[in-house]
């Protein structure tokens, strides 16, 4: 049997710094407002890179501490709610940039928890033997969907990438997967893609779409979501919380995070936390926060790891991991 | 047999007043004292709008409703909790 491993991670942000007190001369918000709410103290926004160059960027640098060859990809999964065009995929650019002649690219849509789908369908690639080498790139260049005018949403997010690169191996690394989904009808989470509009409607639509969010309602869905999945990604592994060294979560709220910890009676500090120099940056936000650990040295060889993301879709997803590198 | 009505009424308006300052001392960390039929829960309790969801959540649980977003918003005291789930329990 096959099974996935992780064998490296990279990230890669733009490099221009906006933090809560440069966003408080564009609205009406304050840092104080934005840290007690969030606690989000500053987020990188691009200056021109777009979805596919931070990608690139991380994807390379995952590559690199994979030691693997481009060349060896079986496959490219890439996450984004924000990719560059309709097509061709963000997978596409970012695969013939890298010279991964031998990967299909393709992209996945799961808003923030893309990088859980994209870990579920590389750990059943790898599982069914379809495929040896996947690298798994969640990259988002949130700013260009936000309303910078827009107080409640403009301060939450940020731009950047995170890969993983994935390979068969027998040791049991990706232990368990979980993904769901509820469809948003009524619109809590929406970025709207190009107006219904062509020569033959009465009424075609015209104006800016913007991200937005209700966000009461999605505090509540993403408080509800994360218990029910890390419930139910342990339930049957023999494995419990209190074996688990570290949650990443989709880095959406400090409060969340809180919340969920008193109500499921664990020490908060077993979410990695890292959104306070990052803010939300959607599926890139796991990635990101793994490669930080792992840069940090804070992860060993049999550590239990849980990913939980949630967002946009509905969607939510969970991932059980043993660590494999040293 | 009204005055027996109007007891039990009483009893359980009084049993969901309780729960409720239950909610509230744990979900905002404020003293069980403080919370009065009258206290308005955004101002006198110090609540920020996710404590106030929070709140919510923790009713919709407690009492097995579930409290639309228009309805919440007109939820300003502590009494107004209490009628709430009285009416729609």
């Amino acid at each position: 049997m096959n099974y996935a491993n992780i064998i490296g991670t990279g990230t890669y942000v733009p490099e221009k710094i906006v933090d809560n007190h440069m966003l408080s001369r564009l609205v009406e918000t304050s840092d104080e407002w934005i840290r007690t709410r969030t606690g989000i103290k500053e987020r990188r926004i691009t200056t021109g890179e777009n979805t596919s160059d931070l990608a690139f960027k991380a994807s390379q640098a995952a590559l690199e501490n994979a030691g693997m060859d481009p060349e060896d990809l079986d496959m490219i999964i890439l996450s984004t709610l924000t990719p560059d065009y309709f097509t061709p995929a963000t997978a596409c650019l970012v695969q013939r940039r890298l010279g991964a002649e031998n990967a299909a690219a393709f992209d996945v849509s799961a808003a923030c928890s893309g990088f859980l789908y994209g870990l579920d369908i590389a750990d059943s690639f790898i599982k069914s033997g379809k495929a040896k080498n996947i690298l798994l790139v969640s990259s988002e260049v949130m700013s260009k969907v936000i309303d910078w005018q827009e107080r409640n949403t403009c301060v939450l997010f940020g731009d950047g990438a995170g890969a993983v690169v994935l390979k068969a191996s027998p040791y049991h690394g990706i232990i368990n997967t979980v993904t769901g989904s509820k469809g948003d009808i009524e619109g809590n989470l929406v970025s709207k893609s190009r107006n219904l509009a062509n020569p033959f409607m009465e009424n075609p639509e015209s104006g800016e779409n913007y991200l937005s969010m209700n966000g009461k309602e999605i505090f509540k869905f993403a408080t509800r979501i994360m218990r029910k999945a890390l419930r139910d990604v342990t339930a049957g592994t023999g494995v419990d919380l209190s074996g688990v060294k570290y949650i990443v979560p989709h880095q959406a709220n400090d409060r969340m995070f809180e919340y969920v910890a008193g109500k499921m009676k664990f020490d908060k500090e077993k979410f990695y936390v890292n959104l306070e120099r990052f803010g939300n940056t959607s599926s890139a936000s796991i990635p990101i926060a793994l490669d930080e650990m792992a840069k940090k040295d804070l992860l060993s060889k049999g550590d239990k790891l849980i990913f939980v993301g949630f967002g946009g879709g509905l969607t939510w997803g969970a991932a059980l991991v043993e660590w494999q590198l040293d | 047999m009204a005055t027996g009505l109007k007891l039990k009424y009483t009893k359980e308006k009084k049993m969901i007043f309780e729960k409720i300052k239950e909610i509230l001392v744990d979900e905002l960390g404020v003293e069980a004292e403080e919370v009065l039929m009258e206290s308005k829960i955004k101002d006198d309790l110090d609540a920020d709008s996710l404590d106030i969801v929070q709140v919510v959540m923790a009713v919709e649980e407690a009492f097995e409703i579930e409290v639309e977003e228009e309805e919440t918003e007109k939820l300003i005291t502590v009494g107004d909790v209490v009628r709430y789930v009285e009416e729609n329990k």
